[in-house]
C-alpha cells in the first residue's frame, strides 16, 4: 500500500496538533467567545455579541497603567537576565577549555531549578526584609542606621525574584547557539588583528542572535503572563495585567476578564512576531 | 491531639449524647460489614456508607482536614477536604458544581450560588440542632440586639422560600441556603510594644505615625470595608452602607487609599493568613487589619501582638464579621444526600464547634461545642474571663498562659459589636476596577 505524501505530512504534525488543539486552540476560543458576551453580574453569561468589554479594557486608564507596570518589570527582567545569561554562556563556551567541565558547569546552572519557583521566590523574603539578613548585616557593620526598606515589597524585590527565576531561560538557548560557533572563526579574527570587543560585536553577538531571541521570548512572555511574583514580592504594592483580570474573575466578571486576556494574548503575539522578524530563528537554528 | 472527649459528661446529664450515639453507630457499621446484619442506626446503611465520599470544598480556615478526618471516623464514610482561596472556590462552585458535594459558602457566596442554581435548599427540619442555633443566624438578633445588616449578614443569606428558589428570602422559612458552621469578627492586630498605646479605633491604621509600618487586607471585596472602617473612624466620611457602597463612596475610598499609598502609609498589603503573620512576626509592620487566629499565631512565635477590640463608639468603629456555612450542591441525591445531612448534623453536634473555638473562631451552636470543651477553655474563649489554666490550640500546642484574658472580651461583646459583614457589592465590578487603580498606583 502506498501512502500519499500529504498523509505522511499530516501524520508528522498530528502529535503537535493533538496537544495544541485541545490545550490551546479550544480554550482560547472559549475565552474569545466569552469576551464578546455580557455578564448578568452573578457569574452568568448572556450570549449576545458585544464589543463593550473590549471598549472598556481599551479605553481605561487602568489598562494603560497596568501595562506600564508590567512592561517595566518585563524590560528590567529581560535586561538583567540577558546580561547575566549572555556572559554566563560566554564564559562556559569560550573560557572553559574542557568541554566536559563546561557541560558540568552548565548543569550546575540548572540546579536551582530542582526546587519550586515559589520556594525560590519566597526564600528571598527572610533575606531582604527589614529584619532580614542583609539589613541586619549592614546595620551590624554600621553602614546604615535605618533598615533599607526598598529591598523588600518593592519593584526592586520583584525584579530580583524574576531575574533569579528566569536567567536560566537565557543561559540555555544562548549557550546552545554559542556552542555552534566555529572557534576557527574567532581564531581567524584574532589573527587578522581584531580586538576582543570587535570579536564580541562582529562575531559572537550576531551568531548568538537566535539564542538571544529565543531567551527573550521565554523571559518576556513569562513575565507578561505572570502575576504571582509581582503580587508577593511587591507585597501587593504593585499590580500586573494578569493580577487585575484575576481579580475580575474573583468577582465573576468573566467577559471583562476574557477581553483582557485576549488583549494580552494579542500584545504578546505581536511582541513575539516582532522578535521573530528581527531574528529569523528557523534559519539560524538549521544553519 | 489534646481534645478532651466529653461524651461521658454528656451521657450522664442527657441520657445518651449524640456523640455516643455516633460512636455506637460507627461500631454497628463496623460489625455489620460481613454479616449484613444492620439494625437501627443511622439512616444510611453500613455496607453502602463505606463507598460514599463527600467532598467538602472551601477556604483553609473553614474547611479543615482534622475536622474532616474526625467526621469520617465518627460517621463511617469518606470525607475529603479540599482547600481553595475564596475566589477560586466560588468560581469552582459555579463553573464545576458537580466536582463539589458540600460547598463552604460565605453569605455572599450563598447568594450567588443560589442565584446560579448550583445549590439545593436545606430543610431546616432535618438539621437537628437548628432550634439551638444562636438567633444571630436564624433571626438576625442576639439578646434583643439587632445584628447590623451592612454587607450580607448570615441571617440575610440564610433563607430561601422554596428548595429551588434562586433568590434569598427576607424572613424565616423552612429552607436554608447553607448551615452556618464557623464565624468571627475581624479587626486590627498590632504590636503593643511598638505602637505604644491601646488601639480601639480603626483610624490608628491610617495614622501617619505608622507610615511605612501599616498593612491592609488585599481581598478587594473585604479590604475595602476595612478601609471604610478606617475612614469612618477618622471622621472623613459617613457611609450609607459600608457593605454596599455607591460609586461615589467607592471613589472616595479608593482615592483616599491611593493618597495614603503615595504618602507611603502601607508597607505592604496581604492576601493570605500566612502573609499577615509573616508581616507582623518579621517586624515589617506594627499595625494591620488582621484575623484573630493570625494574631495568636504571631504570639506563638514569641512576638507580642494584640487583637484590637474595636467596640462601637459614637456610631463608628465595630468589627467586620464573616461566617462560613455548608451548602448542599444540587446534584446530591439519595444516599449521598442523606450522608450530607448526617455530615452537617455531625458538625453541629459539638466536636467541630469546640475545635474551631480553640483557635479563636466561634460555633453557631455554642451549647453543643461547650460539651466538648473543658470548663477552662469555655471560660477563656467564650466568656472572656481570665483563663483558669493554660490554653492550647486545637492541636495541643500551648497558646496562652493561665490568667490571660482573650482580646476583645466575651463572645457576646464581640459579636454585638460587628458593624458589617463580608459581602459582594452591587457595584463590585466598578469597585474591583478602582481597587486595581489603588494596587497599581
Amino acid at each position: 500500500m502506498r501512502v500519499s505524501r500529504s498523509t505522511i505530512s499530516w501524520l508528522y504534525v498530528s502529535p503537535l496538533m493533538f496537544v495544541l488543539i485541545p490545550f490551546f486552540v479550544l480554550p482560547i476560543l472559549v475565552v474569545l467567545v466569552a469576551s464578546v458576551f455580557e455578564t448578568d453580574g452573578f457569574g452568568g453569561l448572556i450570549p449576545t455579541f458585544t464589543l463593550a468589554n473590549y471598549a472598556t479594557v481599551l479605553t481605561s486608564g487602568l489598562t494603560f497603567n497596568l501595562y506600564l507596570a508590567t512592561v517595566k518589570f518585563t524590560v528590567l527582567t529581560w535586561f538583567f537576565t540577558l546580561l547575566l545569561g549572555f556572559f554566563v554562556a560566554y564564559f562556559l563556551v569560550f573560557h572553559v577549555r574542557n568541554p566536559l567541565l563546561a557541560i558540568g558547569l552548565f548543569l550546575i546552572c540548572t540546579v536551582p531549578f530542582w526546587t519550586s519557583n515559589i520556594i525560590r521566590m519566597i526564600s528571598w523574603i527572610p533575606l531582604l526584609g527589614k529584619e532580614g539578613l542583609i539589613n541586619s548585616a549592614l546595620l551590624r557593620i554600621g553602614l546604615i542606621r535605618e533598615p533599607l526598606e526598598f529591598l523588600l515589597y518593592s519593584g526592586f524585590a520583584v525584579v530580583v525574584a524574576y531575574v533569579h527565576q528566569l536567567t536560566i531561560f537565557m543561559i540555555v538557548p544562548i549557550f546552545n547557539s554559542m556552542a555552534r560557533i566555529d572557534k576557527r572563526v574567532v581564531e581567524a579574527a584574532i589573527d587578522a588583528g581584531a580586538s576582543r570587543f570587535d570579536i564580541m560585536r562582529l562575531i559572537i553577538v550576531p551568531l548568538s542572535k537566535s539564542g538571544i531571541a529565543l531567551g527573550s521570548i521565554f523571559v518576556a512572555s513569562i513575565v507578561m503572563g505572570d502575576f504571582f511574583v509581582t503580587k508577593v514580592m511587591s507585597g501587593g504594592g504593585s499590580a500586573s495585567v494578569v493580577s487585575a483580570f484575576y481579580e475580575d474573575i474573583s468577582v465573576l466578571q468573566y467577559p471583562g476578564a476574557a477581553a483582557s486576556a485576549i488583549v494580552l494574548t494579542v500584545v504578546l503575539l505581536a511582541m513575539v512576531a516582532l522578535i521573530l522578524r528581527t531574528v529569523d530563528i528557523r534559519k539560524e537554528i538549521t544553519r | 491531639m489534646a481534645v478532651k472527649d466529653k461524651s461521658d459528661a454528656g451521657k450522664s446529664t442527657k441520657g445518651v449524647s449524640r456523640r455516643s450515639l455516633l460512636k455506637a453507630g460507627a461500631a454497628v457499621a463496623g460489625a455489620a460489614i460481613g454479616t449484613d446484619a444492620v439494625t437501627g442506626f443511622p439512616t444510611i446503611w453500613a455496607q453502602e456508607i463505606k463507598d460514599i465520599e463527600l467532598r467538602h470544598v472551601g477556604v483553609s480556615y473553614s474547611v479543615v482536614k482534622a475536622i474532616g478526618d474526625q467526621a469520617a471516623k465518627d460517621l463511617g464514610f469518606k470525607v475529603t477536604m479540599q482547600n481553595l482561596d475564596t475566589s477560586a472556590a466560588i468560581n469552582r462552585f459555579i463553573t464545576q458544581p458537580n466536582s463539589v458535594d458540600i460547598a463552604d459558602l460565605e453569605g455572599w457566596q450563598a447568594k450567588l450560588a443560589a442565584k446560579r442554581g448550583v445549590i439545593q435548599g436545606i430543610s431546616a427540619k432535618k438539621i437537628k440542632e437548628f432550634d439551638n442555633f444562636l438567633p444571630i443566624f436564624t433571626k438576625g438578633e442576639l439578646d434583643g440586639h439587632k445584628i447590623p445588616r451592612q454587607g450580607i449578614s448570615p441571617y440575610e443569606a440564610l433563607y430561601i422560600e422554596k428548595p429551588d428558589s434562586t433568590d434569598l428570602h427576607d424572613g424565616v422559612t423552612e429552607w436554608l441556603t447553607n448551615v452556618p458552621q464557623v464565624y468571627n469578627a475581624d479587626s486590627i492586630g498590632y504590636r503593643p510594644d511598638l505602637v505604644g498605646h491601646t488601639v480601639t479605633q480603626w483610624k490608628d491604621l491610617i495614622d501617619p505615625k505608622f507610615k511605612g509600618k501599616a498593612a491592609i487586607l488585599d481581598v478587594p471585596a473585604i479590604g475595602i470595608m476595612d478601609a471604610a472602617l478606617c475612614f469612618e473612624s477618622a471622621g472623613l466620611i459617613k457611609y450609607g452602607n459600608k457593605g454596599n457602597m455607591t460609586k461615589k463612596e467607592i471613589d472616595f475610598t479608593c482615592d483616599k487609599l491611593i493618597e495614603l499609598k503615595k504618602a507611603g502609609q502601607f508597607r505592604a498589603t496581604w492576601t493570605t493568613f500566612d502573609q499577615s503573620v509573616q508581616l507582623m512576626a518579621a517586624g515589617e509592620v506594627v499595625i494591620q487589619s488582621m484575623w484573630s487566629p493570625a494574631v495568636a499565631a504571631v504570639r506563638v512565635k514569641q512576638v507580642p501582638c494584640v487583637y484590637a477590640p474595636v467596640n462601637f463608639k459614637d456610631g463608628k468603629e465595630g468589627y467586620r464579621g464573616w461566617c462560613n456555612g455548608m451548602g448542599l450542591m444540587k446534584h446530591l441525591t439519595g444516599k449521598k444526600l442523606d450522608a450530607a445531612y448526617e455530615y452537617m448534623n455531625w458538625y453541629m453536634s459539638g466536636w467541630q464547634g469546640a475545635f474551631v473555638s480553640r483557635y479563636g473562631y466561634y460555633s453557631p451552636v455554642p451549647s453543643t461545642a461547650k460539651k466538648f470543651m473543658t470548663p477552662a477553655e469555655y471560660t477563656f474563649w467564650y466568656e472572656g474571663k481570665p483563663a483558669p489554666e493554660p490554653v492550647t490550640d486545637p492541636y495541643g500546642v500551648p497558646m496562652e498562659a493561665a490568667g490571660t484574658v482573650r482580646d476583645g472580651g466575651s463572645f457576646v461583646e464581640r459579636v454585638t459589636n460587628i458593624s458589617c459583614w463580608n459581602t459582594l457589592m452591587d457595584e463590585s465590578a466598578y469597585m474591583n476596577k478602582r481597587w486595581n487603580d489603588f494596587k497599581v498606583a
